[in-house]
């Protein structure tokens, strides 16, 4: 492999992996930005959605619909987009359903009890993950090995659109990613700033107290940005799982890190801030497992976002805004 | 209700300060007619399926003996050292396990751990205590072997002086030489190595890369991964751009060698995939997908096939396979064997006419000697070793191990 062959694959995988990051850190600055809450639970939201779209593949009858002789059929991206939208539903009321039964009694408590609490339902989404795991389907491996992780089957025709001998792969996942992530982003942007309950929200964010004086429903604003939220992280478990071909009880919980750092790196609050953050992210692990050393990737990813929050304390597109937690 | 939790606390006191003082020799008395001995395995997590299978083992060399030992009763308790958050072994859980052993005045041997790092931390501990501790799969060299891991090795596992720690694997030193001479034998010339990070894959993958240099293998690289990452195709891509023909990785299951089995098929890097005993588990061949593995990954193991077995071995599976109707994982005759070889060192006691304790325990498991169990006939050595040294290399095949090679 040249150089540049060796530049352009990080490249490609960079983006694939940071537009996955991107997804999940979307719903983390959202949330935060209405409510100022981190939401630990999100990324064990996107780990229920991983195991309920392999839940349906092995319902749908795996075998027959991932015939490998029939993989890259038309159907194929049609199950694709139906599991992206199915669990994306699911993750979206599941995040509602938190919300109104863990968050909404505590919103006027301290911040910290807030905090404490989203990190418990982590805890319990993480075990439910478990339990799921150890659903007796041939998915699951019959259930046997609860914590085991799970092979998700190939969805899309995995060979080089390049090519078999070309030394640059680029997969018909890495397009998926694409194909499914911009549009999603582009039309999250048009909502926020376009609809009236995308202006609710904004206005939600920048000061509850005075929205809701101008006869915003904040409640409804609440629910509808954990439910979007919330369908963004399980369209990007979907997308996680068809690129990595595994999810596992535990995936929620590095992804949800690289998210946070992705929000927190774009500016906590901001969404372009974040969808910016989690590409930026994704590039940088890819450099540097390249350049630098694998073992380093995690050093190096934490101290560009010390450098950046030591120039910029509110990230790379956040606005200057009071203390919080 | 402070009254009681008071009481509880000054109970466990009295109970825990024979062990602190080193008198354990008490625990005869206080608990007159049963002993225990208790097993500390990952048993949340992955790990799971191939530890139910060496907790079984387990099980079975004590109904084998009517769970008495004279009029002794052999008590045994199954605990878990993984704690469900990190989803594999936790240092944490595994000092608790070691502490709650040294207080429970009943408990005479400590069978575990599953993983080396895990063992680093139980072993000063129970070695203060005088507590025998026999492991059924840890194999970092360093444990046990001086000069092999980091230089306190292993003086600081003894702060007694004594060995109370034996095992019945042999060790990585051995196994990362049998992978690196197999390499060499089916022609494969440049490698790439990579280690998890954590004592049992560093170590394995430092005794491979020694062991590649001097037969002439190529190093083209090295590097540890991260084994909570999403994925390593990047890292796959470095692999391929230095050529190498061949990636060992010094892993687990748990460490997450399934991923990288998939990465380095979905990167398009043709090279063979050689991994240690720690994958030698069906929930690497799930996690993996066994098309990512076919034709491409060998596994090493410290042991033969179960189906393999000969002797007792082969007597061991017939009954596994009555009793529990499924197949034995790996790693379920080792836990089998240590089960064995505790309660053999007991019934010699017994026989002698001695008290079984803490002291008598350690003392007798330390004078194994010829002992014919299910894996032939082998003792420990002056380390706490075992003299056995069979290594298997293994394939998948249609989504089950097949073994290549037998090395003795």
């Amino acid at each position: 492999m040249t150089e540049t062959e060796v530049f352009l694959q990080q490249v490609i995988y960079g983006l694939s992996n940071g537009m996955i990051i991107a997804l999940v850190a979307l719903g983390y600055t959202m949330v935060y930005g209405i409510v100022e809450l981190i939401n630990f639970a999100h990324g064990d939201v996107f780990t229920l959605g991983g195991f309920l779209a392999l839940t349906l593949v092995g319902a749908l009858g795996a075998a027959a619909i991932l015939d490998p002789n029939t993989l890259g059929d038309s159907s194929h991206w049609l199950l694709l987009v139906g599991l992206v939208v199915t669990a994306g539903i699911f993750c979206g009321f599941l995040n509602v359903a938190i919300d109104k039964v863990v968050y909404k009694p505590l919103r006027r408590a301290p911040k910290l009890t807030q905090l404490v609490a989203a990190i418990g339902v982590s805890f319990i989404l993480v075990n439910i993950a478990l339990f799921w795991g150890g659903a007796p389907m041939e998915v699951f491996g019959g259930g046997n090995a609860a914590a085991a992780s799970k092979d998700f089957p190939e969805i899309l025709e995995g060979s080089n659109l390049l090519g078999e001998d070309s030394n640059v792969v680029l997969r018909l996942e890495d397009l998926a990613i694409f194909a499914i992530t911009i549009p999603l982003m582009i039309g999250l942007t048009l909502f926020v700033n376009r609809t009236r309950l995308g202006r609710g929200m904004r206005a939600t964010a920048q000061n509850p107290v005075a929205a809701r004086l101008m006869g915003i429903n904040t409640d409804r604003v609440i629910s509808a940005t954990f439910l979007i939220g919330g369908f963004l992280g399980g369209a990007a478990s979907v997308m996680w799982a068809i690129y990595n071909n595994t999810i596992s009880f535990q995936m929620g919980f590095r992804a949800g890190m690289d998210a946070f750092t992705a929000a927190v790196l774009g500016g906590i609050g901001s969404l372009p801030g974040a969808m910016i953050g989690g590409v930026l992210i994704g590039l940088i692990r890819a450099m540097s497992d390249q350049y630098i050393e694998t073992r380093w990737t995690n050093v190096v990813v934490f101290a560009v976002l010390i450098l950046i929050l030591v120039f910029r304390p509110s990230g790379l597109l956040g606005l200057k805004q009071r203390e919080k937690v | 209700m402070k009254q009681r939790i008071a009481r509880t606390v000054a109970t466990l006191l009295a109970l825990a300060a024979p062990a602190v003082l080193g008198t354990a020799a008490l625990a005869a008395d206080a608990f007159a007619n049963s002993v225990k001995i208790v097993s500390s395995l990952p048993r949340t997590g992955s790990a799971n399926a191939q530890t139910t299978s060496m907790v079984n083992g387990i099980k079975m060399a004590i109904a084998e003996v009517g769970g008495k030992i004279g009029d002794m009763t052999i008590l045994y308790e199954d605990w878990d050292d993984a704690s469900p958050q990190r989803g594999n072994w936790d240092p944490a859980v595994e000092a608790q396990n070691a502490d709650k052993a040294i207080a429970d005045t009943s408990v005479v041997a400590y069978i575990g751990t599953y993983n080396s790092g895990a063992a680093k931390i139980s072993m000063p501990k129970l070695n203060t205590a005088g507590i025998v501790m026999v492991s059924p799969a840890n194999t970092a060299s360093g444990l046990t072997k001086a000069g092999l891991g980091e230089a306190n090795e292993p003086a600081v596992y003894r702060p007694s002086g004594k060995i109370n720690y034996f095992r019945v694997v042999p060790t990585d030193d051995v196994q990362g030489a049998v992978a690196a001479d197999y390499a060499k034998e089916i022609g494969l010339k440049k490698v790439f190595v990579l280690n998890d990070r954590e004592v049992y894959g560093k170590g394995v993958a430092g005794a491979f890369e020694a062991r590649a240099k001097e037969i002439g293998l190529e190093i083209v690289g090295t590097d540890g991964l991260d084994a909570k990452a999403s994925n390593y195709k990047s890292l796959v891509t470095k692999i391929k751009q230095a050529g190498a023909d061949l990636v060992y990785f010094g892993g687990t299951t748990q460490t997450n060698a399934g991923q990288l089995a998939k990465d380095i098929v979905s990167g398009g890097l043709k090279a063979k995939l050689i991994v240690p005993d720690g994958c030698y588990e069906n929930a690497f061949i799930e996690a993996a997908g066994a098309k990512a593995l076919q034709d491409r990954c060998f596994i090493t193991f410290g042991g033969v096939d179960p189906k393999l077995l000969k002797g007792k071995g082969a007597e061991f599976y017939e009954n596994y396979k009555k009793t529990y109707k499924a197949e034995p994982e790996g790693y379920a005759v080792y836990g089998y064997e240590c089960a064995k070889a505790i309660l053999a060192a007991m019934e010699r006691i017994h026989k002698a006419g001695g008290t079984i304790d803490r002291a008598a325990v350690l003392a007798e498991v330390g004078r194994t000697k010829d002992f014919q169990g299910a894996l032939g006939t082998w003792s420990f050595d002056e380390n706490g070793d075992t003299t056995n040294r069979t290594f298997s290399v293994n394939t998948v095949k249609n989504g089950d191990f097949a073994t290549v090679k037998v090395v003795q």
